[in-house]
């Protein structure tokens, strides 16, 4: 039986426009800093090897951690430039924008670190980089065959990602 | 109530050349205040390279949990950044009048040197009327 004469009983997911793919590329880090993931979708330019791309990008972020820990200006107590800090210690950030990109962030209590490359005219992401670890737990973390720590390699995990990325 | 918390100015080379700070909480003592802006310049040097599209030409606005930091870079190099409270609006334009009066006071005083650290009396009290009349702008909103 139908009410209302609607004819979807469950609501279907945002349609994917077609222009609407504003991600550049997306780096999943664990706590020592290695590259679990590594995704793009559109990247014109390449100045160094991924290795290489890897470790500047999770150095930036560091850095800029502790800058914005030490810079805060509404706490009292703060510690040393460079002390290294646990998740959730001291004031963090959670995006940048350059002219050209908008880079947003987010850090687990378990020290996972999403990050997601997009157009700068993008909005606040602090939601849709919860939405990317909720898909990371459901199909990384509760997948039995991933061991903790090594890149990620599940199927599912890059095609629902994909199809949400889009929607972003 | 304070919107703008401190100002740095520094050089083509990353050196602090001007600092001011306008009511943040906490001591920051000479040699952190030195740190950060070189921190700054290097860290604005590699999202340059880290960028996905040509012509990148670094970090404008930092959002933070407890501050927004806003930066201007000018053709010679030397950069200009605010700390403020998150979401305020128009720190652009700020910088900009903030740069008119770098180029006024500091870079037309036949008595300074490029690059070292800035010691203009006029700049100071003009600096200190453009921020006055921005925070009088703020609360009148």
């Amino acid at each position: 039986m139908q009410f209302f004469g609607g004819s979807e009983i469950s609501p279907s997911p945002p349609v994917p426009t077609g222009s609407g793919n504003h991600a550049h590329m997306m780096y999943v880090f664990n706590r020592n800093g290695v590259c679990l993931l590594y995704r793009e979708w559109n990247r014109p330019l390449r100045t160094l090897n991924a290795q290489q791309d890897h470790k500047l990008m999770f150095g930036l972020l560091f850095s800029l951690k502790s800058f914005t820990a030490k810079m805060d200006p509404t706490s009292v107590e703060k510690m040393n430039l460079g002390v290294p800090q646990l998740p959730g210690q001291g004031c963090s950030f959670h995006s940048f924008r350059t002219n050209s990109y908008k880079l947003s962030f987010m850090e687990t209590p378990s020290g996972i670190k999403i990050i997601l490359v997009t157009h700068p005219k993008t909005g606040d992401l602090r939601e849709s980089l919860k939405h990317i670890y909720n898909l990371y737990v459901e199909y990384v973390v509760k997948n039995p065959l991933y061991s903790p720590g090594t890149p990620i390699r599940c199927e599912l995990f890059n095609t629902a990602l994909d199809q949400y990325v889009k929607t972003v | 109530m304070a919107a703008i918390y401190s100002l740095f100015i520094i050089n083509k080379s990353g050196g602090l050349i001007f600092y001011k700070d306008y009511g943040s909480s906490g001591r920051m003592d000479t040699n952190d205040s030195l740190r950060l802006a070189s921190l700054w310049h290097s860290m604005h040097a590699i999202s340059q390279q880290l960028s996905p599209v040509v012509g990148c030409s670094g970090i404008e606005l930092l959002e933070a949990d407890n501050f927004d930091l806003h930066c201007f870079q000018s053709l010679t190099g030397s950069k200009f950044f605010v700390v403020c409270e998150p979401g305020t609006q128009h720190m652009e334009g700020i910088l900009k009048i903030i740069y008119e009066l770098y180029t006024d006071y500091v870079l037309k005083n036949p008595f300074y040197e490029m690059e070292m650290p800035i010691r203009c009396e006029l700049f100071d009290i003009n600096l200190l009327q453009a921020i006055q009349k921005d925070r009088v702008a703020l609360l009148g909103r």
